[in-house]
């Protein structure tokens, strides 16, 4: 039982956690919490499938080879996402905060409807990876494989980009511009650069995160990245806007509460666990409105 | 001797009289000009007017973006079906329901203003959590705030009816029903705009440190806005619910918010004349592309846009206004009579310059 809750755990705090870094990388990089983010996720699902308003999927990019499969995914995510920074945010690149978020909202719901046009309201079965599902013993818990799989990449991702951020040119460049894009720009670090290697990174994240979650549910939905975004941004919030660290750590807090709460809570409010998750967290702000891990980068300077 | 502070005033007092004239000017032009399907688009337009009136009371005040007043909308619509729902209906629709509440049978206004009052209690107590944070982590506790509403009347199905509908609520919206809501939401907007707590919030809105070193409590003016803007969303949700007879927690869900915030953007988020003529513009475009997606016929072949390019266009329209006219179409100026024509006869003034706020 508690074997099996620490790897429940593990494996959605892991999803959380490199959710939340698709978006404290553009927070910050250029103070745009990306509402469209949950949209990238939806989009590169169902870039798997071929486009068709039928009720039964075909698949397209998702009957490739995983070794194919996983790197198309993940371009697919990128280019995305850099396509979204050329057309909608670099227009916007001066605008105040409050008007990127507002346009990265307007962003999501233009890709959300257009998926809905090309693809038809109804959710889709879609089998990827099935036997993936099988559980394997370990110890006296049974883990689904996934989730093993699920742990060891998202490990993975983190390691190699911890070491990305602290030892690659870009990385440097990453960091410098998270802490003052101004003063970065004056000693030389190109603005495009980074803002777009920032967005191509989110959005192999958000690649990521998609193909964990078709795999895990068998399902493509217009509205699947909805969740999961907010999450990410509560992490965000949570960890301290602007922090990345802060935002993996909390993702993993939340996703372990949540798990906590689906198998704490009584059968009748489960149902209810998101809601608790949220109230949690907004009680959580109560008592640090900066968030845990608050960078000095976050507050406003006189 | 008249000031130029009172010239002003006077000035700010005529705006929501020009507004009120022009959403009255639209509902007579719709009666008395258009069929039955115009007439419920203006009483839909003016449920609008009410709803982003009410957003734009703290939005437009406090610079910050919530995208939680859809969650007010929604808890007015519910307290409005609770409380006027046929007592027979509701045991069958509603069997968790508290007896006290089962048993009511309200008339349609009391059940509005309740609807108002609970979204405005919700908004004080949920405020007071939310508004502590710092503009953009505000709109993401924002944001949490209404996934938590929605979760919790999408589950709880014997008092909300879950993802099922509510049906049978008593269809009164007339377009007069809808002006009288619409006028006293710009009314109660511009005194609220007007008054001192409505200065320092805008105070805070342009500097947030300097209005802090003058002595601002900008907690609290926040939490004042909040609350009362949440009363009118909740009476524009109640409005929405007995317009179309049906209510779903997903009527007033990501759906409803980005229709607000579009109205709010393209108008114009920094003045209640913006927020007007915004949701004018944006509801007269969507009327058309609803009408072009249910197809126009041009000689032999019909013409039809997809279903959902609606919202589409509305979005990059939306990029588009936030690209090039950041401000929106009325650039935070406000509609008011020109000062020569406030100010009594004999007395010539120098006209103060256009109030941009």
């Amino acid at each position: 039982m508690s074997i099996q809750l620490l790897f429940d755990a593990l494996a959605l705090g892991g999803i959380y956690a490199i959710a939340a870094l698709g978006i404290a990388l553009i927070f910050g990089v250029m103070k745009l919490v990306n509402f469209a983010h949950g949209q990238f996720i939806a989009c590169a699902v169902f870039a798997l499938i071929i486009p068709s308003t039928d009720a039964v999927a075909v698949m397209g990019l998702g009957r490739l080879p995983a070794l194919i499969l996983i790197p198309a995914v993940l371009a697919v995510g990128a280019l995305l996402a850099l396509a979204a920074e050329a057309l909608v945010f670099r227009p916007l690149r001066n605008a105040s905060p409050v008007a990127l978020m507002v346009g990265s909202f307007a962003l999501g719901v233009a890709l959300q409807n257009l998926l809905l046009v090309l693809y038809g309201g109804r959710p889709k079965a879609v089998s990827l990876w099935a036997d993936l599902g099988a559980p394997i013993a370990l110890g006296p818990a049974q883990v689904p494989l996934l989730q093993l799989i699920v742990i060891v990449a998202v490990g993975a991702i983190l390691l190699a980009l911890a070491l990305m951020l602290k030892h690659t040119r870009i990385g440097l460049e990453m960091r410098a511009a998270a802490e003052d894009f101004g003063m970065a720009r004056l000693l030389g670090v190109r603005a495009n650069r980074v803002i777009s290697g920032a967005f191509a990174l989110s959005g192999a994240l958000a690649a990521v995160v998609a193909l964990v979650l078709v795999a895990q549910t068998g399902v493509a939905d217009v509205r699947m990245g909805g969740q999961i975004m907010l999450v990410a941004f509560i992490a965000t919030v949570v960890g301290g806007m602007g922090s990345l660290a802060g935002a993996v750590a909390a993702g993993l807090a939340l996703g372990a509460a949540s798990a906590l709460l689906q198998a704490g809570l009584p059968p009748e409010a489960r149902p209810f666990r998101d809601a608790f998750l949220y109230a949690l967290v907004i009680f959580v702000l109560l008592f640090r409105p900066q968030g845990l891990f608050a960078s000095a980068g976050a507050k406003p300077r006189v | 001797m008249i000031t130029q502070h009172q010239i002003r005033r006077r000035m700010a007092a005529t705006t929501p009289l020009l507004l009120s004239l022009l959403i009255l000017a639209f509902v007579v032009a719709a009666v008395t000009l258009g069929d039955r399907a115009t007439a419920r688009m203006a009483s839909e337009t003016l449920i609008r007017v009410t709803l982003v009136v009410g957003f734009w009371i703290f939005a437009g005040n406090s610079g910050v973006i919530s995208f939680g007043h859809a969650a007010f909308a929604c808890v007015g619509a519910y307290v409005s079906a609770w409380t006027t729902l046929n007592p027979m209906m509701k045991g069958t629709l509603l069997p968790g329901l508290p007896a006290a509440l089962a048993e009511l049978h309200w008339p349609v206004l009391p059940a509005a203003i309740t609807g108002g009052l609970v979204a405005a209690a919700l908004a004080l107590v949920s405020g007071a959590a939310i508004l502590r944070l710092s503009g953009i982590a505000a709109s993401i506790a924002s944001f949490a705030f209404l996934a938590m509403i929605n979760t919790i009347w999408a589950n709880w199905t014997p008092v909300t009816g879950g993802t099922s509908s509510v049906v049978g609520l008593a269809r009164y919206i007339t377009p007069w029903v809808a002006l009288g809501w619409a006028v006293s939401a710009i009314v109660i907007a511009s005194v609220y705009a007007a008054s001192a707590s409505g200065l320092a919030l805008r105070a805070t809105r342009e500097d947030e440190v300097a209005a802090a070193a003058s002595g601002i409590d900008q907690y609290r003016h926040r939490l004042l806005a909040y609350t009362v803007s949440a009363f009118f969303c909740g009476v524009g949700g109640a409005l929405m619910g007995h317009f179309i007879g049906v209510i779903n927690p997903d009527g007033f869900y990501l759906d409803l918010t980005f229709l607000m915030l579009a109205m709010l953007v393209v108008g114009g988020i920094g003045s209640l004349s913006g927020a007007v003529v915004g949701v004018l513009a944006v509801s007269l475009a969507v009327e058309a592309l609803v009408r072009l997606e249910k197809g126009i016929t041009l000689g032999a072949t019909t013409f039809a846009l997809p279903p959902g390019s609606q919202e589409i266009l509305i979005a990059i329209a939306m990029i588009l206004v936030l690209v090039f006219r950041p401000t929106g179409l009325m650039a935070g100026r406000e509609i008011m009579l020109p000062a020569r024509w406030v100010v009594g006869r004999g007395t010539s003034q120098d006209r103060p310059e256009t109030d941009r706020r």
